[in-house]
């Protein structure tokens, strides 16, 4: 039974998530997780600061729900279907991350330097600004993600997924602009910022 | 019934994303380090098989589960919108790790500083909306 805990291979992952699609098209709907911002941002009284966010939420509902399962999915997961939370990434990638300052690269499943709050609570005091770094750091991140994902019209769902398998133009020119700007980072911005 | 199939779908979604390692911020910088294959197989097998499901869909036009007609909106044309747009959302894709749907797993699995990534990402939704008109589309 030990199968059950290891990773799951792309050619699992990949047709599962085909498959999901295929679901979600069969029930009328479609696949797109970051609708679920903007529907956020609606419920949150975003309507009184631009039209983008008057309409009505409850048809967004069932979004919602597919992602309130999508959280209990990772934990279910992370607590029951994994006995060590360790991503075996390649050699290549661990010395080049050891090299920007990662040393948890290999033997974690987030970079705790980034992530893990627990490590960076106060042990040093200028650990605080660690943290603050970090806060900040996850924060462009995740604005970035939210501005570009509704910019774009889609994220790696909607477009990389659902729009490519439809073979539409406007989201190859997106999944480009993804690579463009996720190797721009990593390769430009990471060796100044870490 | 029907919230009971969404909730399942997302279950099957978020177990997927955890277990497949693709909400593993270190799986994003391997694929845009072009280390391993593994991303690329994921989203390649996807989207494969997507295009082959979508592609019988339409030719049979067969009906969804409850007996609607199927039909798949093109989207609106356009270069600037999904050219920029795109660039800025990898930017925060590779920074952060995650993209929308594998937040929600790693939110699931305990990774509380997710929090902040997803609460800026709802925050710079809302400043999309609000800038969204002087912006070329």
């Amino acid at each position: 039974m030990n199968w059950i805990y290891e990773p799951w291979p792309w050619y699992i992952a990949g047709p599962m998530i085909a498959f999901i699609m295929f679901l979600l098209i069969m029930v009328d709907k479609t696949f797109g997780m970051s609708s679920n911002l903007r529907t956020a941002c609606t419920i949150c009284g975003g309507g009184k600061y631009s039209d983008f966010f008057k309409f009505d939420w409850k048809s967004q509902r069932w979004n919602l729900i597919v992602a309130t399962g999508t959280v209990i999915g990772g934990y279910i997961g992370a607590h029951f279907l994994s006995k060590d939370l360790v991503v075996s990434i390649t050699p290549d990638t661990i010395a080049d991350l050891n090299t920007l300052g990662f040393a948890s690269a290999g033997n974690a499943y987030l970079p705790t330097e980034l992530f893990n709050a627990e490590i960076i609570k106060g042990t040093l005091i200028n650990n605080h600004f660690i943290e603050l770094r970090n806060i900040l750091l996850l924060g462009i991140g995740g604005l970035l993600v939210g501005f570009g994902a509704r910019y774009a019209g889609g994220c790696t769902s909607g477009h990389a997924i659902s729009g490519l398998s439809n073979l539409q133009l406007p989201s190859l020119i997106a999944v480009i602009g993804f690579f463009m700007g996720g190797l721009l980072m990593v390769h430009l911005i990471f060796p100044m910022i870490f | 019934m029907r919230t009971g199939i969404y909730l399942f779908i997302g279950i099957l979604f978020g177990i997927t994303m955890f277990k497949s390692e693709a909400a593993s911020w270190f799986r994003i910088y391997e694929m845009f380090s072009f280390d391993s294959f593994h991303m690329y197989g994921i989203i390649g097998s996807a989207l494969v098989i997507g295009a082959i499901v979508v592609k019988t869909i339409k030719h049979f036009k067969i009906k969804s589960f409850y007996g609607e007609a199927i039909t798949f909106p093109n989207k609106e044309k356009g270069f600037s919108r999904y050219f920029f747009g795109g660039i800025i959302f990898g930017l925060g894709w590779a920074l952060a790790g995650a993209c929308p749907g594998p937040m929600f797993a790693l939110l699931g699995a305990g990774f509380l500083p997710i929090g902040v990534v997803i609460l800026a990402a709802v925050l710079g939704t809302f400043l999309y909306g609000v800038v969204r008109k002087k912006l070329p589309h």
